[in-house]
Order: C-alpha cells, then sequence, then structure tokens
C-alpha cells in the first residue's frame, strides 16, 4: 500500500446527503469493527434510503464484508451502532430477519438437493414463499430444476442461491459480493434480476461489488470504503459530477513538472512527456488556482466517467506513468536490436 | 419503428443524458411515431439494464424540454406541439454545424465559392426529395415552430 505521499481527497460524504433519517431502511452511526488492535471498519456512519438500489464499493479487505456482518447481527460492533429497518442490528428479530434476504459470497446450496428440491426446502421457512419469482429467477439463469446443486457452475450457483433469497420476496436485499467469480452471461442475468427485483415496491437493495461498469447502471446510491473508512457516500450522479479531470497540456521546452505539487482533492496524476492529466474530488477555487500555477500552455477540464472517478478514490492514490511514455519504448526497442 | 436506445457504461455521459439525447435524436429524425407510445419506464430500465429511476428523470427531463408528453392512462408520446429547442438554442446549434461545416470544407482546400455551392446543391436535393416523398409521415417540418 505504499506509493508516493499525496494529500487525502477531501471526502464526498456530505454530497447531496439525504437528510430524512425515519426512511432509512439501515442506519448506521459510527459502526466499528476492530479484529484484535486492527479496525476493520472505521467509524462508519451512512444511511441507506428506503428504495435505493445501493452499491458498497470498495477494494478486497476494505471492510465492505464486515459491515454486512455487522448489519445483519453476525458480528456484534466493537463500537458505534446501527438499526436495520428499524430494530437495533444486534437484535434483530425473527419477524425483522423474515424481512431481509441475504445472498453471502460463497452462494453456499445444497450440494446433495435438485434445484427444484432446494426451492421445496427453502420455502418451509418462509411464509411469504412466491414461488413464481423463484421458477422465473431459475428459468432466467437457465437451470434445470432436476439438475443436482453440486453439479451446477458458479454462475449457475449464483442464480439458485439468487431464486432462493429473492422468492421470499424480501424488504429488504443485501448481496454481498453477488457477481463474484461469475462469468459475462451469469453476470449479466444477476444484474437483469437485480432490475427485476426492483419491481416489488419500496424494496431496497444493498449490494457491494468491484464491478464499476454494473454499478453505474443499476445503483442510485453508493458508498466507497476504503482502507476501513468510509470516503464517500450519496445519490451516484451527485458524487461523480464532483469529481473533475485536468488535462494540462505543456510547451515541449517546458515539460510538466517532475513532482506535481499537493493539491486539495487530487486523487490521481498521470503523466506523459507533454501532458499531465490530474483527476480531482470536488476542485474549488484554489484548486483551479493550483493547477493554472503549474504552467501549462493549456488545461482542460473535462467530466470523467463514473469508473474513472470511482478509480481515484479506489486505487493507489498518486501518480501513473503512462504506458505511452515514449522513451520506454524506444530503450525497449533499442536493447533488442 | 420501436425506439433503439443503447446505452454505455465507463463513458464520461450519464446514462440518464444518453437517453435523453438518443430519445430526441429519434423524435428530430421521426423515428418515434406520433400514435406510438414510448416503452414504458419498466420495461424501458428492464430493456436497458438500468436503474428504472434513471429512466423516470430521463423522461422527466425530456417532458420538460417538451419532447415528449404524458397521456395520462395510455403512456408517454412524442409531444404534438413539439418546440424540442429554443429559438436561441436552435440557431446555437446551427451555427456550430456551419462552423464545422466551413472549417472542414477550407481545411479540405476548397474555396468560399465552392462551399456555398455544395451547400446549395445539398439544401435542393433535400427539398425536392422532400417534395416527391409520399406524406408517409405526419412529422411537420422538424423544428417549425407552430
Amino acid at each position: 500500500m505504499s506509493g508516493p505521499p499525496t494529500m487525502l481527497a477531501p471526502d464526498l460524504l456530505d454530497t447531496g446527503r439525504w437528510r430524512d433519517r425515519r426512511d432509512a431502511v439501515i442506519d448506521a452511526r459510527g459502526l466499528t469493527a476492530y479484529f484484535g488492535k486492527r479496525p476493520v471498519v472505521d467509524q462508519l456512519t451512512m444511511q441507506v434510503p428506503r428504495g435505493s438500489v445501493f452499491a458498497f464499493l470498495g477494494r478486497n479487505g476494505s471492510g465492505k464484508t464486515t459491515t454486512i456482518r455487522m448489519l445483519l447481527g453476525m458480528l456484534p460492533p466493537t463500537r458505534g451502532s446501527a438499526t436495520v429497518l428499524g430494530c437495533d442490528c444486534r437484535h434483530l428479530t425473527p419477524e425483522i430477519r423474515a424481512r431481509i434476504g441475504y445472498m453471502s459470497e460463497s452462494h453456499a446450496v445444497y450440494e446433495w438437493m435438485t434445484v427444484k428440491q432446494s426451492g421445496e426446502f427453502a420455502s418451509k421457512f418462509y411464509p411469504r414463499w412466491n414461488q413464481r419469482v423463484f421458477d422465473a429467477i431459475v428459468d432466467h439463469f437457465r437451470l434445470d430444476p432436476r439438475a443436482r446443486s453440486g453439479h451446477l457452475s458458479r454462475g449457475e450457483r449464483a442464480g439458485l442461491s439468487l431464486a432462493i433469497t429473492l422468492a421470499p420476496e424480501p424488504e429488504l436485499l443485501i448481496l454481498d459480493d453477488p457477481a463474484i467469480g461469475l462469468d459475462p452471461v451469469a453476470r449479466r442475468s444477476l444484474l437483469e434480476s437485480m432490475v427485476f427485483a426492483t419491481r416489488g415496491a419500496d424494496r431496497t437493495i444493498l449490494f457491494s461489488s468491484h464491478l464499476l461498469d454494473d454499478v453505474e447502471r443499476v445503483a442510485d446510491y453508493i458508498a466507497v470504503l476504503d482502507r476501513s473508512v468510509l470516503r464517500a457516500c450519496g445519490p451516484i450522479d451527485a458524487i461523480r459530477s464532483r469529481v473533475r479531470q485536468f488535462e494540462l497540456l505543456f510547451d515541449p521546452q517546458h515539460a510538466p513538472p517532475r513532482d506535481v505539487p499537493a493539491i486539495r482533492g487530487l486523487l490521481h496524476a498521470r503523466r506523459s512527456p507533454s501532458t499531465l492529466s490530474l483527476i480531482v474530488a470536488a476542485p474549488d477555487d484554489d484548486t483551479q488556482r493550483a493547477i493554472r500555477a503549474l504552467g501549462a500552455s493549456t488545461v482542460d477540464e473535462t467530466s470523467v466517467g463514473f469508473s474513472d472517478a470511482m478509480m481515484g478514490y479506489l486505487g493507489e492514490r498518486g501518480e501513473s506513468r503512462s504506458f505511452l511514455d515514449a522513451a520506454a519504448f524506444e530503450s525497449a526497442a533499442g536493447s533488442n536490436s | 419503428m420501436p425506439l433503439a436506445v443503447s446505452i454505455v457504461t465507463g463513458s464520461n455521459v450519464t446514462i440518464y443524458r444518453q437517453i435523453v439525447e438518443q430519445v430526441c435524436a429519434a423524435v428530430l429524425a421521426g423515428k418515434i411515431a406520433d400514435d406510438e407510445p414510448l416503452p414504458s419506464v419498466r420495461a424501458l430500465a428492464e430493456e436497458l439494464v438500468v436503474n428504472p429511476n434513471t429512466v423516470v428523470r430521463a423522461y422527466s427531463e425530456l417532458a420538460r424540454e417538451g419532447v415528449i408528453e404524458s397521456h395520462p392512462g395510455r403512456g408517454m408520446f412524442v409531444s404534438r406541439r413539439r418546440q424540442i429547442y429554443s429559438s436561441a438554442e436552435r440557431r446555437r446549434r446551427m451555427d456550430q454545424a456551419v462552423n464545422s461545416l466551413v472549417a472542414e470544407g477550407f481545411m479540405l482546400g476548397f474555396g468560399a465559392d465552392e462551399i456555398l455551392e455544395a451547400v446549395a446543391v445539398k439544401t435542393r436535393d433535400n427539398a425536392a426529395a422532400a417534395a416527391s416523398a409520399p406524406p408517409a409521415s405526419k412529422h411537420p417540418a422538424r423544428g417549425g415552430t407552430r
């Protein structure tokens, strides 16, 4: 996790914050988990609005799964608290639990049962089991109801797991990295099923993911965890619109500065011999002045795509050199000849 | 002809903007019949695999701009009295198109007279084609103020 030191970007936690906590399906206040002396989730405060599709982003080990486990009462918080559907997460009642659908990363299934038997077995636990939903998802993932669960592919198991999670028509759906290990076809089926799941009036979906393109499609709220700390939280478009890109073009006799000075909000710098590209969170007048002081001949400010904006938060902060650095190629070519 | 919208992710144009622009373009090109409803929010969201709220937002913006209108109980339709752009905006877009045409023409080495002549020919051809075409489209002249 080393790299050139840069200033931490301002957190985008107040971005278009949605304020009415009465309608928060999940309301976490300072939620903290320590494993030994190490904070795995550090003072997480966030609200998940009712009816939203809320994406939880962060690199591996950033604390997403631990947060989900605390919210579901599977792990007691070291400090802080959270309510889920209005109930303290440490004391979720069976009635509340029945309103939550949870799909873990493992997509665990009973391997000796067939797809059909898995549905029948699961249905006994839920008073509100909707067989049509189960059948629709099974069909959508092109599963053979007679196939043995243990023989299903990773994507097919995800489909079965999702069918079992959605059939009880949960009010709150929590999917922990549902796309993990799925091929593109299964991934698309999963995404389609998530859009299908929003048919449930007022249903809230919280899902964690690494797939930024998928998140851009289906999420309307996002939260970004970086090394245990929440760095951005709010409506997806509001967050994205506050991350800007600056393209600086330098005259040949005036190369980009060797070291990019600390610019507040700088998420990422990318350099080529004559250009410097900066991705900056929430730039203000000071940022603009600092950037113009770098001495470029032209400065273009543009919006960035969602995945580029998030890379700034998820990637190593600091500088990367362009792969198109001509000098590197020339020397490589030179050594070959 | 059905509305064909295609979405790309990772672009610096938001998905909601992409929908707005493509519906606008389809309406301007006369690709959506007056009496044919646009896909419902739910249908378009499921077809494009995007959050339904994104489609809601795109449709409300299109309605606010006067491109489409809601017929209660029947759905969204292309506006009967459509004036997609304000006259200032129409002027701006026209100027933009002319600018790039003229710049391209000069760059390719054509003279002012040749560019004018090319525009005149193209304009005449289009007008003639419109006059001789069967009245299949009930659309008024695009961009005309009514």
